[in-house]
């Protein structure tokens, strides 16, 4: 069987003549790097659905406690953590992960470097298929006995550990498994993002010839794997835990629960990077592209990237700074964490500066791209607060912590995915989106997102605690203003919600009714915009060769104001 | 059947062979997963000096024997891999079998040692996962290192299937890389497990 499927799916060195495959292995068994990335793209648009009808179920239970929510039902306290322990994790590893970093990775990469498949076509299905068996498993954890996992997506033991705590015995341990399946789909993965960059690359292509979505997506890779490696080993220590009886995260006997925390933000904090760098990447194409303008600064950026990627790894306790660490240990942790907001701001500096002179269209993408640039500012400047130990022991496990998070994580997975989607629809499915549309859904998106976050930081700052499923309960939150700004935050998720119809018609349409895309329709000048749109199996006609770099936007002495890394000549 | 992979496959920008770059990142990643586990084991270690009361209940001429086994069983790769260089394509097959047998032997003694402590009659030796957490560190750790072992083992043995036809002869170098790594990761957990008191 898989033999068969590799013949049908091999193809001569140029990618012509091959003879019909069935909808099935086209669709489902196929090696080709882009239909693997679009099976990711779906899968983490259809993941990102269910973490968002989640946030509106346990969102309208805090506006209107008690109430029957209209699709799902009455929230009670076990419901209400298992709603927001999956709303994480989903929205972080079966969304951010596979959108940003797998559909991106995978079908722009050999696109993007010249190449007409990865290096290793059959581990990359492999990592989906992986991948596809974890969302299985997490589904089936909302439905054994118990219950869904309610401890958090954090997972901190002992609450983790010992099913008399958590309630949800085969919930806690389906849901660690599809974790662990979860990470292992995505170092089978990594592997083909680094080393098709480094080894498939068309001649020509030096290092600083590559776009920076594929730099981005490769060291989200490497961070990925340096720092997921000790999780996996703390998490078949919590699955013994959990089903054999030790006690490695157990204080009772003998445990330290700490430990466990140590790996998961050894892991975590990392994590946030290796989302944010895939979609810094490609603000960065889309900002270039569309400002006419060549990068400000892309070694610079790429330094600052190495260096990020570095302190990355020893920040992470600052998730813990009231879990008993010693005051001496936190301030080196506050000082790393300051620190690393200086490369952060660099790279965003850049990106303005990018911007700074440009003739700057204002197409859809370019609004998602602009967005983002706004949105992640503001996640960023209040996490500085938060990184310093002394104000965090006021703010941790607050809201204004679910609003800095948020603020940076929805623009990473969501305006992040948009913003690409936009931009490689073309590409991805031979037809323009509607533009007009497309701005509708930006302003609907990026507005009621504010209004649910803004006030969030509000409430936090008035001592509302995370993870808490009926403010009434406590009277120093039961308070009618307090409650307005729930009731507020709820209603703009609710608008927000709504203006995705506009997202999933327009796309869903377009597929069919849209305008034909032509090859190159931003006028761009990476190689991806130089092959048909969507590109044929084996993708280039003719391999190219490349001869500069991927912003020569608006050279003096061309007709033309772009240059595509293909052109041997003036344009 | 003759099949042709894409072009990509065949590239070297960097003028390392794709196939070792991808056995690199393997290790790499096991590195941090193992790597993970002894350190964790370290710190409970350190926090925990009685843990050495418990070391005693370990064989250490067992575990000596068994380090003995998995270097010697390195060799024989070593071998296998300038066998195949060579194109001297039995040879390497008898090599890889060598090292499947060392393999072989190593989980032989394992069984013989868990064995001896799961079942134990005294009370004394007996000694299970839950017993305390130094025996639950020294079950997960080797527990998963002998996996390793496993896994090594049968896909030498389906590699060597092939290279005898002379198919893919550079597949022995790649397996040979991974055997080392799970020699290496040995040689780390017998003095922490083992000979530490
Ligand atoms: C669709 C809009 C979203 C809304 C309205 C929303 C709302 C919330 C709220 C109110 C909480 C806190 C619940 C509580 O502590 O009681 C929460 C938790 C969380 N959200 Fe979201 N969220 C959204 C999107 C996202 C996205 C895009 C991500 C990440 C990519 C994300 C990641 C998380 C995480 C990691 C938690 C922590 C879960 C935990 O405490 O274990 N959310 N969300
Ligand atoms: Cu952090």
């Amino acid at each position: 069987m898989g033999q068969t499927t590799v013949t049908h799916d091999s193809h001569a060195a140029h990618g012509h003549d091959h003879h019909e495959q069935s909808f099935i292995m086209k669709y489902f068994f196929s090696t080709d790097h882009k239909i693997i990335g679009l099976q990711y793209m779906f899968t983490g648009m259809f993941m990102a659905i269910v973490g968002g009808y989640f946030a509106y179920a346990f969102r309208m239970q805090l506006a209107f406690p008690g109430m029957e929510v209209p699709l799902y039902g009455t929230v009670g306290p076990g419901q209400y953590n298992m709603l927001i322990t999956n709303h994480g994790a989903i929205m972080i590893f079966w969304v951010a992960m596979p959108v940003l970093i797998a559909a991106f990775g995978n079908i722009l990469i050999p696109l993007m470097i010249g190449c007409d498949d990865m290096v290793f076509p059959r581990l990359n299905r492999l990592s989906y298929q992986i991948f596809l068996l974890s969302v299985v498993v997490l589904f089936m954890s909302f439905f054994v006995q118990g219950g869904g996992f309610g401890g958090a997506w954090t997972s901190y033991p002992p609450l983790s550990a010992v099913a008399e705590y958590n309630l949800t015995d085969w919930g806690a341990s389906l849901w660690l498994i599809a974790v662990a399946l979860e990470f292992v789909a995505f170092l089978i993965g990594g592997i083909n993002f680094v080393t098709t960059s480094m080894n498939a690359r068309a001649p020509g292509m030096r290092m600083t010839d590559i776009p920076i979505v594929v730099w981005m997506i490769v060291l989200a890779s490497i961070m990925f794997m340096a720092s997921v490696g000790p999780l996996i080993a703390g998490s078949v220590m919590l699955l013994m835990d959990q089903r054999v009886g030790t006690t490695f995260f157990v204080p009772s006997g003998g445990g330290d629960p700490v430990l466990w925390q140590h790996l998961f933000w050894f892991f975590g904090h990392p994590e946030v990077y290796v989302v944010l760098l895939p979609a810094l990447g490609i603000v960065a194409e889309i900002m270039t592209t569309f400002a006419r303008k060549k990068l400000f600064g892309y070694k610079t950026i790429l330094y600052t990237t190495f260096a990020t990627g570095g302190l990355a790894f020893v920040v992470w306790a600052h998730h813990q700074f009231i879990a008993g660490i010693d005051p001496r240990m936190a301030n080196i942790f506050l000082v790393t964490t300051l620190l690393i907001s200086i490369p952060i701001a660099e790279i965003l500096f850049s990106y303005v500066a990018t911007l700074y002179g440009g003739s700057i269209e204002f197409r859809t993408p370019m609004l998602w791209a602009l967005g983002f640039l706004v949105t992640f500012l503001l996640g960023g400047v209040t996490g500085i607060y938060l990184g310093s130990s002394a104000l965090d022991i006021y703010f941790h496990d607050s809201y204004f912590v679910i609003a800095h998070f948020h603020s940076t994580f929805f623009p990473i997975a969501i305006i992040g995915m948009f913003a690409g989607l936009y931009h490689w629809y073309p590409k991805m499915f031979g037809r323009m989106m509607d533009e007009t549309l497309g701005k509708i859904h930006f302003w609907g998106t990026i507005i009621p997102f504010n209004g649910i976050f803004l006030p969030l930081f509000l409430v936090g700052m008035a001592g509302q605690h995370r993870r808490i499923y009926n403010f009434q309960h406590f009277p120093d939150l039961a308070t009618a203003d307090l409650q307005g700004i729930r009731v507020f935050a709820t209603v703009s998720l609710v608008t927000m919600l709504l203006f995705q119809f506009v997202f999933a018609y327009n796309f869903f349409v377009s597929m069919f009714k849209g305008e034909k895309a032509p090859a190159n329709p931003w006028k761009s000048n990476t190689l991806e915009w130089t092959v048909p749109s969507p590109p044929p199996h084996g993708n280039f006609a003719e391999l190219p060769t490349v001869y500069r770099g991927p912003y020569e936007y608006s050279v003096p002495g061309n007709k033309e104001d772009y240059w595509p890394q293909n052109m041997p000549d003036r344009n | 059947m003759s099949m042709q992979g894409p072009l990509a496959t065949s590239r070297s920008a960097t003028g390392i062979p794709t196939g070792r770059l991808g056995v690199w990142w393997l290790l790499a990643s096991e590195i941090f997963i193992f790597g993970g586990l002894i350190a964790c084991y370290i710190l409970y270690r350190l926090n925990n000096p009685w843990w050495g009361g418990e070391a005693v209940f370990t064989k250490v001429p067992a575990g000596a024997f068994n380090t003995f086994v998995l270097l010697t069983s390195s060799l024989f790769i070593v071998l296998a891999h300038d066998a195949a260089e060579k194109k001297d394509f039995d040879r390497a097959f008898k090599f890889i079998w060598y090292t499947i047998g060392g393999g072989g032997v190593f989980l032989l003694v394992k069984y013989y040692e868990y064995s001896s402590k799961l079942f134990a009659d005294d009370p004394e030796l007996l000694k299970t996962p839950l017993t305390n957490t130094y025996w639950s560190f020294y079950y997960t750790a080797t527990g998963l290192h002998a996996l390793h072992v496993i896994g090594g083992m049968v896909i030498m043995a389906l590699i060597s299937f092939d290279l005898r036809k002379g198919f893919n002869p550079h597949r022995v170098e790649l397996i040979g890389l991974y055997w080392h790594f799970v020699d290496i990761v040995w040689i780390f957990l017998f003095p922490l497990l083992y000979i530490a008191k």
